[in-house]
């Protein structure tokens, strides 16, 4: 599971904190500090991985991070998930806030925080990762903020009307298979 | 920088087209120029004026009443933004949850968002989310469900989990994909919290896993891993279907938009390989269903790509921990290799993981690469160097100890990091534990400190090594060489060298003969006037003068010193101060204090204050208030100030619809009515003597130390006593003339009594004993229950013993012991009838017996059932077996002419534990020589592990040391293996280590690690790794409390759990039959029962209480359940779904 996600600017500015663990503030700022302070002082051509500080779980959390120019991307993971996983999902999560925001930098992420979290709530969900094709985290998004756009010029009782009727239309997309063949059998559970 | 300016610039134009949407301009400037007032701002004081600022305006604007829906939107993005550079904006929170109850789609987007960054699970205010989100999730528009889904998975609080559960299960069948996908992972949310509440919904799991779209199928995966590693024997049947999905996968057969970089799906992948690495674990048969597919796996991961690496590192973890297969573990050590060569650091890191993960199994292959891993030893990253040290540590042994801990210490010097000083420290010091090396450690002794933790370094000496000539020259060594450093330069050793120093010198320097204390102190005395000691090395040479102080020279020392030093500023150097000289003038006083050579035995510290009970009864007798605990104080505050409508619930703002007005009412009515009209002529004399000493053990509440406990325990011992005796008399052929059991049983018992006789005698037995005191109650019952039962068991044992020879085996092992047979004869029966992978009741030769449980058994209020006890096997929750279904069993079934442990030295139980209930001995792991078998042992107070170690080769064992872990469980022995840690098995022979097990926090099962290592006559050092698993009921004891005592607990409890169980239904008397099959499976206590409703009491061992209070309503069994701590009615809950679901399920296949 994930248990946080930091991202903050090379001066260890805060742009984004979202945690998955419940923490008290006081500590969420400490957290953020010595991640600050155990990323920041790596180089570039060291590897990605970390094991959490005395703060956030010891050896037993992992800090994933990437470093973009301005920005660091910093996962806190447990034992859970794959190192090389979360670092690749940093990349998509990346890259799609690079498609919505149109060539992403720090400023998209200071004046648009809000979306921000829009984006990454469809790519991970209470800690979970939900999403991993960029195409559907975009065409998530986007549904959105069509809604916004409808939304604009009408008032509020029929703009639901209307996104509803409008989700109704939307195209099915096919990425179905046919996983027909598995025989699993439902019934006779076992008493659990 | 240009490119910043250049976005700024060209971000202007969409900025300004906003412009017809009223509002939307002014708030982005107003969010801007927040943004660019803090940019500007260089000191953080000015930060902080100008947030604090801000904070006013919004808190202003937001509680106006004239803010628009958009401005407020525009104002939480800003109340965000200020929460997060942490100042809080606690005003804001409740305008975050209106906002997401009464805007439109997108003010609710906002809202929810606000809700979910700022409030977390248990905070109040959540509660008014519910209705909102109740609302959202039956729109019909599919963003206000999502939102409502993402908001719950994120922060939801748990009480109100029941209420929107049916909605959350019924978006497993939205034909939208995502809408599942989020349900999916809402539900994996609340299993992680509130696991018994999604119970029911396991086949709704696998409905998910089947889900023709693969995304809700990839999300239904993180629920699987997360039950799987629970309970892996579980899901032994869904391997099949794990492989076929990986198949496929791997195959290909996904549509091409879950390909990433050309890979198809590689989280599913990888996920899928974690959980067959799960199941396949320890499990031949289920590793060889998987291996064609890892092979394919390993073989289609073409080394391309970073993702292509995950997916290969997931597939080599895998094939390292499922049975082992030859070719595919070559296959996977090349892969290995790959890694650890690879130019890419975070490969090399990776591959250095698995070399650690592997080596205990496979050293050859650290030695292939030794070159590259003295490489990373000199890494410039810390990371990779950290991975290799810990590699090196796992390849320790006796010839090249000396090197790894010199690399240890060697990085530790450098290390700035507390957390990793500590991680590597402890290392070492297990090093030195394990391995005697005493040429490197008095190096290690001399060098300046500050590298090695000093906690390590003075563990080490106090432990010592394997003999004590050793030891005794170890410390010499220290201190001969501190005491020339003292003389030399004090000044220049770092702070924490001088503490150790302190230390060492306090306790070891009197082994140095000829040496005058006062000599040793005034070097000490020095440290207290160097300029830089810090005040807590004053602290340790003042503790170590107290030590030493002997004698009218050492005394002048000391005044000197505390006159000298008396006006310090420090109160703990003064307090140090004032010791001394105190102690030192009372020579008395100081050794019985400070007592000299002990050396490490660990102090008796008496935490339960026992001696001061005279103090406090007789405080108590001359009308002291008694204690109450903290929580209790301030609860009673509480309820003083606010005057409680609801005298034991906590009032929700939202009342459920499953929660009725009766249920709010019950037990307080209930406990009234039953002292008023019951109790008041039952209570016999002796009845008031026992509430009178309940008064007293309220005061030291769950600990419980005072008189009466000891009372209870006496007689509960003496219950126990007994039983064993008129057996025993029985056994050899003596008649019955054990008074108590005659006289106290119960008039003979039919075999089918009629309901009415049934609960006439319940109501006799209440009546009877309730009178005596809940405790007392236990022996009576107890004796009179079990007789009739024991009585057809004995005769069954002799039959056997007669006809089979083999079974004789465990009734001699077990002869010496007081009453043997009941106990060792029934592990061959369980052995046949929980053989079951669940060790469940579909057992068919055990099913029969579960429909005569209500009848056989005479319904008393008895809360501990000897003979089931005897027979129980709680380790899965599996029914117990009765006695009468022991009965059933032919004779012929339970002998084992070729039972491979006859080959075996066979354990047996030490003689004190053998008249304890106990569970099966099930076996831990074996090589060819050594085998380890377990079985728990419950006695009132406790619950005990013994772990068997039967050496059945001719040659001793020697070093054998057992360690054992557990994250949820205190473990500490009890018995077996003298030593600190190692020992000798001697050929043939069976050694019995004892361990007593107390829970930390109640979770529904407890997994305990153990590392048994040990070394054959001439072989290398081995070890073997093996678990146990506990679950909670084995933890859990009867309570016994009369129904006032029960009404005062329930008020002092908070955390609450409801939930509405199976009845069973073909009972005359449904409640009591429910509640006696719980009583006898999780032993609980019921403390009454009256018309519809019920009390039951237990308690987690030597602590917590959890009540419960059940009712019938509909059908159902409403229970509510609470106790002081959180987790404890969770877990206990979902054992009684549980033990019902069994039952029910054993009635049912049955009847088929």
């Amino acid at each position: 599971m994930i248990k946080a996600i930091l991202i903050f600017n090379n001066h260890g500015k805060p742009r984004l904190i979202r945690f998955y663990q419940y923490f008290a503030e006081e500590l969420q700022q400490q957290i953020i500090r010595e991640t600050f302070h155990l990323v920041s002082k790596r180089d570039d051509n060291v590897c990605n991985f970390l094991e959490g500080g005395s703060l956030i779980g010891g050896s037993d959390y992992k800090l994933i991070y990437r470093h973009y120019a301005t920005l660091y991307f910093v996962f806190c993971v447990d034992s859970s998930e794959s190192e090389l996983g979360i670092l690749d999902l940093i990349q998509v999560f990346v890259e799609t806030l690079d498609k919505c925001f149109e060539n992403v930098c720090e400023l998209d992420l200071i004046f648009h925080m809000d979306k921000v979290h829009y984006i990454l709530q469809e790519v991970v969900m209470g800690g979970m990762v939900l999403e991993t094709n960029m195409n559907e985290i975009v065409a998530q998004v986007e549904l959105q903020n069509r809604m916004e756009k409808s939304e604009g010029g009408l008032s509020a009782a029929p703009a639901r009307a209307v996104s509803a009727v409008k989700n109704m239309n939307l195209p099915e997309i096919p990425r179905n298979i046919n996983i027909g063949d598995i025989n699993i059998k439902v019934p006779s559970l076992s008493p659990f | 920088m240009s490119d910043v300016v250049e976005k700024t610039l060209t971000a202007l134009p969409s900025l300004l087209s906003l412009d017809s949407q009223p509002g939307k301009l002014s708030s982005t400037s107003k969010l801007g120029n927040l943004i660019r007032g803090i940019t500007e701002l260089t000191s953080k004081h000015d930060e902080e004026k100008l947030i604090q600022r801000e904070l006013v305006s919004i808190k202003e604007q937001v509680s106006s009443p004239n803010t628009s829906m958009r401005q407020m939107k525009e104002l939480m993005v800003r109340a965000i933004y200020c929460e997060m550079l942490g100042y809080e904006a606690s005003f804001s929170y409740i305008h975050a949850i209106k906002l997401a109850q009464q805007g439109t789609a997108l003010d609710k987007r906002v809202g929810y968002l606000a809700v979910s960054l700022f409030l977390n699970e248990s905070h109040e205010l959540l509660l008014l989310l519910v209705n909102t989100v109740l609302k959202d999730l039956q729109s019909t528009n599919l963003i206000e469900v999502c939102m409502a889904l993402t908001v719950v998975s994120q922060v939801f609080p748990k009480d109100m989990i029941p209420a929107i559960l049916p909605l959350v299960e019924e978006k497993l069948n939205h034909p939208k994909e995502i809408i599942r996908r989020k349900a999916v992972l809402a539900l994996y949310k609340f299993y992680l919290i509130a696991p018994n509440q999604v119970q029911h919904i396991h086949n709704k799991f696998r409905k998910a896993l089947c889900d023709k779209d693969p995304g809700v199928m990839s999300a239904s995966l993180h629920i699987y891993l997360e039950m799987v590693m629970e309970k892996p024997e579980s899901y032994k049947d869904l391997t099949v279907s794990f492989v076929t999905i990986l198949k496929q996968v791997v195959g290909g057969k996904l549509p091409i938009d879950f390909n990433y970089h050309s890979v198809p799906a590689p989280w599913l992948q990888i996920q899928l390989l974690r959980i067959l690495s799960v199941l396949g674990k320890n499990d031949r048969s289920t590793s060889e269903i998987m291996y064609e597919v890892l092979d394919e796996s390993l073989r289609r991961a073409e080394m391309n790509h970073n993702i292509t690496y995950a997916i290969l590192f997931e597939c080599v973890k895998t094939i390292y921990t499922i049975h082992p297969k030859a070719e595919l573990l070559e296959k996977a050590a090349k892969c290995i290799g790959n890694f650890v060569l690879s130019p890419k650091i975070n490969l090399k890191y990776l591959g250095l993981k698995a070399l650690t993960y592997v080596v205990q199994q496979d050293a050859n292959l650290a030695l292939q690469h030794q070159m590259t891993i003295i490489e990373c030893l000199d890494h410039p990253d810390l990371i990779i160097k950290r991975e290799t040290l810990e590699l090196l540590f796992r390849i320790t042994n006796g010839q090249n100890v000396k090197v790894i801990v010199e690399k240890l210490l060697e990085f530790l010097r450098h290390s700035k990091d507390d957390y990793v000083t500590i991680d590597l420290g402890g290392k070492v010091a297990e090093l030195a534990e394990k391995y005697p090396f005493q040429a490197i450690f008095s190096n290690l002794l001399l060098k300046p400190a500050n590298c090695f933790p000093s906690f390590c370094l003075c563990d080490c000496l106090a432990t010592g090594f394997e003999s004590t000539e050793d030891d005794r020259q170890l410390r010499l060594l220290a201190v001969d060489s501190y005491l020339s450093l003292l003389q030399d330069r004090p000044a220049k050793l770092p702070q924490r060298f001088l503490q150790v120093i302190s230390w060492v010198l306090g306790e070891y320097s009197c082994l140095k003969e000829g040496l005058e204390p006062a000599t040793v102190l005034r070097l000490l005395a020095q440290l207290l006037d160097l300029r830089h000691s810090s005040s807590e090395t004053k602290s340790w040479a003042l503790t170590a003068m107290t030590k030493l102080c002997e004698g009218p020279a050492c005394v002048s020392v000391a005044q000197e010193l505390a006159d000298r030093h008396c006006g310090s500023l420090d109160t703990v150097v003064r307090q140090r101060l004032h010791e001394l000289q105190h102690l030192a003038s009372h020579a008395e006083l100081r050794v019985r204090a400070l007592p000299r050579n002990v050396g490490l035995a660990p102090l008796e510290v008496d935490s339960s204050l026992s001696f001061l009970d005279g103090f406090v009864s007789e405080a108590l007798a001359a009308g002291a208030a008694p204690y109450k605990p903290p929580h209790q104080r301030r609860e009673e505050l509480a309820q003083e100030k606010a005057l409680s409508v609801e005298p034991y619930g906590l009032s929700l703002p939202l009342s459920l619809s499953s929660c009725s007005i009766a249920e709010r009412l019950s037990p307080t009515v209930l406990s009234m009515s039953s002292s008023l009209s019951g109790n008041s002529n039952e209570l016999s004399p002796k009845g008031g003597s026992a509430l009178k000493l309940e008064g007293v053990r309220r005061v030291w509440g769950k600990e419980g130390y005072l008189a009466k406990t000891e009372v209870a325990v006496k007689v509960e011992e003496m219950a126990q006593m007994e039983v064993p005796c008129p057996l025993s008399a029985l056994q050899e052929g003596g008649s019955a003339s054990q008074a108590p059991i005659v006289a106290l049983t119960t008039p003979g018992p039919g075999p089918t009594p009629t309901p009415e006789a049934d609960r006439e005698k319940q109501r006799l037995a209440s009546s009877l004993f309730v009178g005596l005191g809940s405790q007392s109650s236990t022996g009576p019952c107890l004796m009179g229950k079990a007789e009739p039962a024991r009585h057809r068991f004995r005769r069954k044992v002799k039959g056997q013993g007669s006809s089979s020879g083999a079974s004789e085996r465990s009734c001699d092992s077990a002869s010496s012991c007081h009453s043997p047979a009941p106990i060792s004869a029934p592990s061959a029966v369980e052995n046949l009838l929980c053989s079951s992978p669940l060790g469940s009741g579909s057992t068919p030769s055990l099913a029969d017996s579960a429909p005569h449980l209500p009848h056989d058994r005479p319904a008393t209020n008895s809360p501990r059932r000897a003979q089931e006890d005897l027979t129980e096997d709680t380790n899965t929750g599996a029914p117990v077996v009765e006695a009468n279904g022991m009965a059933a069993v032919d004779p012929d079934t339970r002998s084992h002419p070729y039972d491979p442990e006859h080959f075996r030295p066979s354990p047996h139980l030490p003689d004190e534990l053998s008249g304890l209930p106990r569970s099966e001995i099930t076996p831990l792991c074996s090589d060819a020589s050594l085998a380890l078998s377990a079985c728990r042992v419950q006695t009132d107070h406790s619950s005990l592990l013994i772990v068997f170690v039967s050496n059945s080769s001719d040659s001793a064992t020697r070093r054998f040391a057992l360690q054992m872990t557990s994250g949820d469980l205190e473990v500490s022995r009890v018995s077996g293996g003298t030593g600190p840690e190692e020992e000798q098995v001697e050929g043939h022979s069976v050694a019995v280590y004892q361990y007593s097990l107390v829970p930390t926090r109640p979770s529904v099962h407890m997994e305990l690690a153990g590392l048994a290592s040990y070394q054959q006559r001439d072989g290398e050092p081995q070890s073997t790794r093996f678990s146990y698993t506990l679950s909670l009921p084995n933890f859990i004891r009867p309570l016994t409390v009369s129904t006032e005592e029960y009404g005062r607990l329930w008020l002092a409890s908070s955390n609450d759990t409801k939930q509405n169980l199976t009845l069973l239904g073909e009972s005359p008397d449904p409640l009591r039959a429910t509640l006696d099959l719980l009583r006898d499976k999780l032993q609980l206590h019921i403390v009454d029962i009256i018309a519809s409703e019920g009390i039951v009491a237990c308690q987690l061992l030597q602590g917590q209480p959890c009540l419960m209070h059940c009712r019938i309503s509909a059908g159902c069994l409403a229970v509510w359940l609470r106790s002081p701590l959180p987790e404890l009615p969770d877990c206990l809950l979902y054992h009684c779904q549980r033990a019902l679901a069994e039952h029910l399920h054993g009635v049912a296949s049955d009847y088929a």
